[in-house]
């Protein structure tokens, strides 16, 4: 079968592999119809994301046609039905899956020895992402093998299109489970910083739970006119003080709820002097990730607030004023997606048409493009969000 | 398929899919020139800390070793950010450090007792990797720009993508409903 494959920094190919097979009994084959490249992607395209390998299929948001399952799954899931294949991959039995703790599931990934040593405890497998959560093979491929797949798939409606359903995958649930995590009430002002995919997803997730103001921050024009078209107020980094805007927006009180969409490789910008010294420390590996956004939430989020982080860190960071945040009385609330905690719930709001994911699709390619769809969404260009790819 | 790879199979499990034929890299040529030059920035960088004393002596420049030495970790530094992911960085570090090579050498010349042979050679090599810094720039610059690609408009515009059907005003809290965390992921097990 044909797949992405990750052969170093931003070294992708569309490579031939061999096909997946069955492995164990709750494993089920997937004819991948729909797949995506998300952010983090990117993360792992650029090797920042520890314990990648050379020939490592990539892609951990994809869909498609059950074609093979194994002897243990007991009906739950049939050849011809039509799935969603949540990132985490979760058993359904340990203690953190029966907390709803999805994303720490204690089973699912197989290289917990790795994971142990890094995290301290081991988190749940993940499709196409490092080997410190289990190194699975991706989605952006014709063919998935989906472990524990009785309780790892969302089942889709026969009414509902791959591209409305895809995003359940990942981005929808993350930006969702960001907006959930900053308990959002009918008075506040919630800040999201970054537009791209998830950040999308958060600014209507907020939306819908209620907050009085949305403000959406990011340097490109493209996304933050997808975000004012979302419902929210925009702010253009690069043309105005994020501080400054966001202080004039809320009376001086500041953002109440502050989501953080960017993650680990904030822009870097003069005009912004800690994201050059976080660049140069990341290239010398003296700091993993730039945590530029970091700061700047908890400086301006009103006391009290919520800090929520739907975007990836992937190790240590310098410079991140935790005191500021304690005097503030600031509450963090972060993590991978507990994609299957939500997935329930939003299949019920897209089939209500309370919200529409399709949206946020601005390119579609067949995998062969996949390695210039990379580099098309690293350098942002032909005003790229989101990339779907159709094996 | 490369030797990283097969290393890389080793530490897979055995059912994973393994590759069998390689396809098109997405790395341009731009961003081959700069790791190309990257790793020649970091080989003159090693030369010039382990050679400065050599190095002056064929240049006829005894006496400024420490010059030589303050050049080959500007090379490093030059390398390391063509290796990394702003090699555009890289690049344009390298082009500026090739201008301060040139006027260096040529002032060089003058005082170089015997070995202006030397030094014109030395000229000709940092005036040929500065075209090739300069085009390899150019080409890294021209693939990258945001929105500049041939024939593509600058940047589009998507308003009209709300991703509400029901319309922002009406959207507004219709999900207040939610149950909390807890009970949403109580909810959720039960169905699995």
């Amino acid at each position: 079968m044909k797949a992405l494959v990750w052969h170093g920094k931003e070294d992708v190919r569309c490579d031939t592999v061999s096909d997946p097979g069955i492995e164990d009994p709750r494993d089920a084959i997937i004819k991948v119809t729909s797949c995506a490249i998300c952010g983090s992607d990117l993360h792992l395209f650029h090797n920042l994301i520890p314990a990648m390998l050379p020939g490592d299929i990539m892609g951990h948001e994809a869909m498609g046609e059950v074609v093979e399952v194994g002897k243990g799954l007991d009906g739950k899931l049939t050849v011809g039905e039509r799935v969603v294949v949540p990132f985490t991959i979760v058993c359904g039995e340990c203690d953190q899956c029966r907390r709803g703790n999805y994303s720490v599931c204690e089973v699912s990934n197989r290289r917990r020895d790795l994971a142990e040593k890094v995290f301290g405890h081991p988190t749940a497998g993940l499709f196409g992402y490092t080997h410190l959560t289990g190194g699975y093979p991706g989605g952006q491929a014709e063919y998935l093998r989906v472990p524990f797949a009785d309780t790892t798939h969302v089942k889709v409606p026969d009414r509902m299109t791959d591209e409305q359903a895809l995003f359940l995958s990942d981005i929808l649930p993350t930006g969702w489970q960001a907006a959930v995590n900053c308990d959002i009430q009918p008075t506040d002002t919630v800040a999201v910083w970054g537009c791209g995919p998830v950040g999308q997803m958060a600014i209507r997730s907020a939306l819908l739970l209620g907050a009085q103001q949305v403000v959406a921050i990011d340097r490109l024009s493209d996304r933050l006119s997808m975000a004012e078209a979302g419902g929210a107020v925009t702010i253009d980094f690069e043309a105005e003080s994020v501080v400054e805007r966001l202080n004039d927006l809320t009376g001086g009180k500041g953002p109440d709820k502050c989501i953080d969409a960017v993650g680990m490789e904030s822009h870097v910008t003069p005009s912004q002097p800690d994201t050059l010294l976080d660049r140069a420390k990341q290239m010398m590996l003296l700091e993993n990730d730039r945590p530029h956004v970091l700061r700047e939430m908890i400086y301006v989020c009103r006391p009290g607030g919520v800090i929520s982080i739907p975007g990836v860190y992937s190790g240590l960071i310098d410079k991140v004023p935790l005191g500021m945040a304690m005097n503030k009385g600031l509450t963090f609330r972060m993590g991978q997606t507990h994609v299957q905690r939500w997935t329930g719930e939003l299949v019920r709001r897209i089939e209500n048409g309370e919200i529409d994911p399709s949206f946020v699709i601005t390119h579609e390619a067949g995998l062969a493009d996949g390695p210039d769809m990379y580099k098309l969404f690293r350098d942002k260009q032909d005003s790229c969000i989101k990339v779907v790819l159709k094996p | 398929m490369n030797m990283l790879t097969k290393l890389g199979d080793i530490a897979r499990s055995p059912g994973d899919p393994a590759v069998v034929a390689e396809g098109p890299s997405s790395l341009s040529a731009g961003d081959r020139g700069a790791r190309t030059l990257g790793w020649v920035s970091i080989g003159l960088g090693v030369t010039g800390l382990l050679a400065a004393p050599a190095l002056a002596r064929a240049l006829g420049i005894e006496g400024k070793e420490g010059a030589i030495r303050a050049c080959a970790v500007r090379e490093l530094g030059s390398g390391v950010l063509c290796l990394s992911v702003n090699p555009g960085l890289g690049l344009a570090m390298r082009a500026a450090g090739d201008a301060v090579d040139l006027a260096a050498l040529a002032a060089a010349r003058g005082a170089s007792e015997g070995k202006e042979r030397n030094v014109d050679v030395a000229i000709a090599a940092v005036a040929s990797l500065t075209l090739f810094d300069l085009a390899c720039l150019s080409l890294l610059r021209a693939e990258r720009a945001p929105g500049r690609r041939a024939g593509e408009e600058p940047r589009r515009h998507y308003s009209d993508r709300s991703g509400l059907p029901r319309g922002i005003d009406a959207s507004r809290g219709i999900a207040r409903d939610l149950p909390d965390a807890g009970a949403a992921g109580d909810a959720a097990v039960a169905a699995i």
